[in-house]
């Protein structure tokens, strides 16, 4: 009970100080916003191709809104001594964590629906499998969040966690399927695509919205999943190495 | 605490290194219950790792400590719940407000809501800080967020405080302030353990002193012990105008049974077994050019047996600490 109240605690101050300001507000309104139109402009065609960006658009705002916020959470408040109190305080380093991820899931997950939100006054989504999407978004935001995390916790500054974000980011959006089918990737490229966590939760999104996963959704969730899990674990296992020496 | 024995810590061959250094090399000491405990040494003497080590953020090489007789290496997070701890760098939350980051840090010790705002509350009074509940921590002052950060080490009510440099870079009068604050702890049961590299706020506060030097303990004793290797040492200081180091060579030729030293500012400190005869002295430096403007009799100090046992000058160990940074002092 008790650590569960600091749990409580820890996500709500990382809830009202980081992710409720108005400049993460308006970039998570913005950014997935910029990446519609940007899409929709480039894909030259009607409404109707909205359905067709609509899935890589909210697996790139959940990747860039989760990743960008854990340097800052995470890398800010280690690099100012003020994470040290959270290490030093009596509560399992696993529920510290994801106390310290909660606030960039949820940030996730809202970031998602964003383009969901404008896609539905435009067409119509009754044909959404919304029973895949929601638990998909779930665990995309949870993946990158965990993601981010290692990548937090792997280096000393926010702009080396920025950098470093990137290296990863940038790849995924062209790699995992997203608005480019991994089918027509070059072969050499095809298994790298399949090692990236984003592949299955973009292939869920395509499932989910268009009818047109290319695996099993029960294969997308158990990939998914192994990636949370084993990001989450290498995360906590960098913390113990690095920050309790 | 529970009442497993006399000490709130034992410290049992603690060891750690970091790659060819030896930052701390088999450490022995306890800290009774109630007791003021300090823990002095230079920079990189080990006091740092030893703290952290102590309270959970480093990992022993080898070693074991004990938490009011609990195993930290079996049950961390249950020694974790004794202590309080406030680091040597105010680390609270600037965007927070005082009441909200002492709550926020109650939280973390699994308070009630109501509890820990009340205690926050009273922690606000008695740190004389009631005035800036509501305000953020990042428009406090140095010494306000010295105050707020020991503070916030209070929260949960700690039978044990950890409490490293709670002085260093304010100023002097909030540095009384919380030398008061921590006298007052301490008469009510507290057991504190402090590192500080101003001796004489060490000899003022503690009960009992560690000296410790590249990783290893030279000396653990009470102040009065401590202060016991000074009896029958004399020591005046001289203030003069010009030329203190030739001064000081022409004394040293004429008196050679007097110990004496230019130091800082035109300072010559004169130390002797026996009662210093002031005039002659004084003849002698004026004879010689310098001007003296002040002569005082110094009582051997702390500072004095630290230098004795550790060889290392005191005043350098300070302006390292400091780094040029103003305030402080006792």
């Amino acid at each position: 009970m008790k650590a569960w109240i600091a749990f409580w605690n820890i996500l709500r101050k990382d809830m009202a100080t980081y992710y409720l300001k108005p400049p993460n507000l308006s970039w998570g309104i913005i950014f997935p916003l910029a990446w519609t139109a940007m899409f929709f402009i480039k894909s030259g065609s009607g409404l109707e191709s909205i359905t067709t960006v609509l899935p890589g658009v909210m697996a790139v705002s959940v990747l860039f809104g989760t990743t960008s916020m854990l340097a800052v959470t995470v890398t800010f408040e280690k690099r100012g001594r003020s994470f040290d109190r959270l290490l030093l305080a009596p509560i399992p380093l696993e529920l510290l964590m994801l106390a310290k991820t909660g606030g960039a899931i949820l940030f996730g997950i809202a970031n998602a629906f964003v383009p969901v939100l404008m896609a539905a006054f435009l067409v119509d989504l009754s044909g959404v499998a919304w029973a895949t999407l929601v638990p998909a978004v779930v665990l995309i935001a949870i993946s990158s969040t965990f993601l981010g995390l290692m990548i937090a916790v792997s280096v000393s500054e926010v702009f080396e966690a920025q950098t470093f974000s990137n290296f990863f980011r940038f790849p995924m959006v062209f790699l995992c399927g997203l608005f480019f089918p991994i089918e027509k990737l070059p072969s050499l490229f095809r298994p790298v695509s399949y090692a990236l966590p984003l592949t299955y939760g973009a292939d869920l999104l395509q499932g989910s919205i268009r009818a047109a996963g290319c695996l099993p959704a029960w294969l997308d969730f158990l990939a998914l999943g192994a990636f949370c899990l084993g990001l989450f674990l290498v995360s906590l296992r960098r913390i113990r190495t690095k920050w309790i020496v | 605490m529970t009442e497993s024995g006399p000490f709130a810590i034992e410290v049992r061959g603690l060891a750690k290194r970091f790659g060819d250094v030896r930052a701390v090399d088999g450490v022995d000491f306890a800290v009774r219950r109630g007791e003021l405990f300090g823990f002095l040494g230079p920079n990189g003497a080990g006091k740092t790792t030893t703290i952290n080590m102590l309270t959970g953020l480093a990992r022993p090489d080898a070693g074991t400590i004990r938490i009011a007789g609990l195993d930290c290496s079996k049950n961390p997070k249950a020694a974790q719940h004794l202590m309080g701890i406030v680091p040597d760098e105010s680390n609270l939350y600037p965007e927070l407000t005082g009441l909200q980051n002492l709550a926020f840090c109650g939280a973390l010790y699994g308070m009630a809501k109501p509890d820990r705002e009340r205690r926050a509350r009273e922690l606000l009074e008695t740190f004389g800080l009631s005035q800036a509940t509501h305000r953020r921590f990042a428009g406090y002052s140095k010494g306000m967020k010295r105050k707020l950060t020991i503070a916030a080490g209070l929260i949960h009510g700690p039978p044990l405080l950890f409490l490293d440099e709670p002085t260093t870079g304010i100023d002097v009068a909030s540095a009384r302030q919380i030398r008061q604050l921590i006298r007052d702890l301490n008469r009510s049961g507290t057991t504190i353990f402090l590192t500080t590299h101003y001796i004489e706020e060490a000899e003022r506060l503690c009960d009992r002193i560690a000296f410790i030097v590249e990783g290893k303990i030279v000396r653990i004793d009470t102040v009065e012990e401590l202060m016991r290797r000074t009896d029958g040492r004399h020591v005046v200081q001289f203030a003069v105008s010009n030329g203190a180091g030739q001064a000081c060579e022409a004394m040293v030729a004429e008196f050679p049974n007097l110990h004496c030293q230019a130091i800082a500012d035109g300072q010559i400190r004169v130390e002797s077994s026996e009662p210093v005869c002031v005039g002659p002295l004084v003849r002698l430096l004026e004879d010689r050019g310098a001007e003296v403007s002040e002569a005082r009799k110094l009582r051997p100090s702390l500072e004095d047996v630290f230098v004795e046992i550790t060889g290392i000058e005191a005043g350098a160990m300070k302006q390292e600490k400091e780094g040029g940074r103003k305030g402080g002092g006792v």
